[in-house]
């Protein structure tokens, strides 16, 4: 089954005609996707790799049956594009690009929640993966192979990471969540997901310094999550009041700290790793245990 | 980016917030002429990003220009936790009569915005949020229908604030509101607000954060950047154009991608425990697609700190190929040394990912007798520790 993305998932790339937008449709492609179709305005009648690309998304939704976008535009442009694949109504949206203004996205957000049809993921983020199924993003499609863990990651390198150190047991799905400070889909939003997901028995968690999503996070999975859940915080050594790279990730006087998140965690069950590897490793126990 | 007071205060009054008239000045003799011009009693205020100010002897009252210049003297140049004054801010005294709170700010947990808004200002607002939690109204405000006249209305009356001043308060807030869309800002704070004698009420303070994000549409935001305090290898990195923070430690830290890297820091941080309390330097990301240029300038950077013994480079080669990441350390090797500046402090590699074996072979086969590699994280955050508690 997998979350969000399977492999009916029929991805359009909105930026399909930008560099980054043609590199990655092709690893996307490369990696088993479905991607019908691409939209940049004012390219429509054009092809990449023999992809067709429309004006917007509307129409490349009604040639196409297209049901996921992938938004590779820049910062710029980013919140105009993802207002116009809410009003196609796409069913997922997942905004890669890094760099947006807060308010554009505070307003796109809005947006999508209002018309409750479309689910996002991102912004500034890698995007989502099911191995063997479907690809929308720009995670490696080689990492690793179909299996049963669920991995849900604020960071882009420690999901490959983590899907690294596991490649062999396999992932029912990877989703990067993003970094900024709103964010679409949450780390709650994928562990209902995969709760509910017959292929996934469990879960990794990844969390970072800045906000309470970790906090909130563990307050849902003592009530609704029976899967065992494993977990990982960075940015224990993080200074306050710095930001450590992603525009969300910053400790502002004692809150968001990774050990709030990391207590916070361990005090509803969760299994936290001091280390990335030591994370895997936990992971291996659990389900040798099963 | 957080600003001074008198910067906030000067977008304040460019959308309509009112403020008492001031100026910033850099000496006491600019404080005692610009407190001849207001010709009043003035307040001379520490311009320091942080809090406390009053408490620190950084706010003074002067009843004359003399004073004026005195006052200003003996603030230039105190360190406020941390904060070294370089410049105050001389403004017209307020006959306080009344003092509220005020601020909008981007709510992460709601991914909305906050008003907050309490008739008990002039103390620090979090001291309220606890003690007296209900005289702190905390109202969410849409993103995009923003603060209409209802929408300040439902916050002055959730506030309870007097009907003498709200008209003026909700009035106030459409004008913050402003400031926070117009020049996309993630807070706007306003504590005190002040009611003063003669019955106008005007933003004492301010404290206003930036959206760095937004910053190519506020070409003028530009002008509000201050280094005096920053970090003489941050600012070096920054015109590299580099992610790199500055922390007090040992080991160099380089790496692909901010949760990796954040990673690398408490991997090294543990590792170093069994070393003494050896710690990590430095964040760095030098992002995915990292050239050779790239590599060197993060080199360069994380050498040029005095207080690093040894480097770490940890690389998970998602997009980035790994042989083109050992390229870009092999080169970066030999143009710092091309340039005169040879290594001669140890650097440890991991390399894992996309080419991985190539990529540990070109830097295995570079004869640089400085790099080792060492095959996963925490062996090479052990190593690199050891390497620098050893030095």
């Amino acid at each position: 089954m997998a979350i969000f993305l399977d492999a009916n998932s029929k991805i359009l790339v909105q930026g399909m005609t930008g560099s980054e937008g043609t590199k990655h449709t092709r690893r996307m492609v490369a990696s088993g996707s479905n991607v019908v179709a691409g939209v940049t305005p004012g390219k429509g009648g054009q092809e990449v790799d023999g992809i067709p690309v429309f004006n917007n998304v509307s129409e490349a939704m009604a040639a196409t049956g297209a049901n996921v976008s992938v938004v590779f535009v820049p910062p710029k442009f980013a919140k105009a594009a993802v207002i116009e694949a809410v009003d196609a109504s796409i069913p997922l949206c997942v905004v890669i690009t890094e760099g947006i203004p807060i308010h554009d996205t505070a307003a796109f957000f809005q947006y999508a929640e209002n018309s409750g049809k479309t689910r996002l993921v991102g912004p500034n983020c890698p995007g989502l993966i099911s191995p063997g199924l479907s690809n929308a993003g720009i995670i490696p499609g080689d990492i690793t192979q179909k299996g049963r863990i669920g991995l849900v990651s604020k960071s882009g390198t420690l999901t490959y990471q983590m899907m690294y150190e596991l490649r062999d047991l396999g992932f029912s799905s990877c989703v990067g969540i993003g970094g900024d400070p709103i964010i679409g889909t949450t780390h709650i939003d994928c562990l209902a997901a995969f709760e509910a997901d017959s292929e996934t028995d469990v879960i990794v968690m990844i969390g970072e310094i800045g906000g309470d999503a970790e906090e909130r996070a563990a307050a849902f999975i003592k009530a609704n999550v029976t899967k065992p859940v494993i977990g990982y915080v960075a940015g224990f050594t993080a200074p306050e009041g710095k930001t450590m790279g992603h525009a969300g990730a910053i400790v502002s006087g004692s809150s968001g700290t990774a050990a709030a998140k990391k207590d916070a965690l361990e005090a509803v069950g969760v299994r936290v790793g001091k280390t990335p590897s030591e994370a895997a490793r936990l992971v291996r126990e659990v389900l040798a245990s099963r | 980016m957080d600003l001074y007071e008198y910067q906030a205060k000067e977008l304040f009054a460019k959308h309509g917030v009112a403020v008492v008239p001031g100026k910033v000045c850099f000496t006491p003799e600019e404080a005692q002429a610009v407190a001849t011009e207001i010709g009043t009693t003035v307040v001379v205020k520490a311009q320091v990003k942080t809090g406390g100010r009053g408490k620190a002897g950084g706010v003074k009252l002067a009843d004359n220009p003399n004073d004026a210049r005195d006052r200003a003297s003996d603030i230039l140049g105190l360190d406020i936790k941390g904060h070294v004054v370089h410049k105050v801010l001389v403004a017209e005294a307020a006959d306080i009569v009344a003092e509220y709170y005020v601020s909008f700010l981007l709510d992460r947990t709601n991914r909305s915005f906050l008003a907050m808004a309490s008739v008990e200002g002039g103390v620090e607002i979090e001291e309220v949020a606890v003690n007296n939690p209900d005289a702190l109204a905390m109202i969410r405000v849409d993103a995009l229908e923003g603060c209409t006249v209802a929408k300040a209305t439902e916050i002055v009356d959730a506030a309870k604030f007097p009907a003498e001043v709200r008209e003026q308060v909700i009035e106030m807030l459409q004008s913050l509101w402003k400031v926070l869309i117009e020049e996309d800002a993630t807070l706007v704070e306003v504590n005190p607000l002040a009611k003063i004698s003669d019955g106008r009420v005007l933003a004492l303070d301010g404290k206003v954060s930036l959206d760095d994000n937004a910053q190519y549409r506020h070409e003028s935001h530009l002008a509000l950047i201050d280094n005096s305090q920053t970090d003489a290898i941050e600012l070096r990195a920054k015109e590299f154009d580099l992610n790199y923070v500055k922390l007090q430690g040992e080991v160099g830290i380089i790496g692909n991608g901010a949760g990796l890297v954040m990673s690398t820091l408490d991997v090294v941080a543990y590792a170093g425990e069994e070393f003494g309390g050896v710690k990590p330097a430095n964040f760095l990301d030098i992002g995915g697609g990292a050239s050779a240029q790239v590599m060197a300038n993060g080199l360069d950077i994380v050498l040029g700190d005095p207080e690093v013994k040894a480097v770490f480079v940890n690389v998970f080669g998602g997009i980035t190929a790994c042989d083109a990441v050992a390229n870009g350390i092999v080169q970066a090797v030999a143009m710092l040394a091309e340039r005169g500046e040879p290594i001669t402090k140890p650097i440890v590699c991991r390399i894992d990912g996309n080419n991985a074996e190539l990529g540990r072979r070109i830097i295995d086969e570079s004869g640089i007798a400085l790099i080792e590699r060492v095959e996963t994280m925490d062996d090479a955050a052990r190593r690199v520790a050891q390497l620098a508690a050893s030095k």
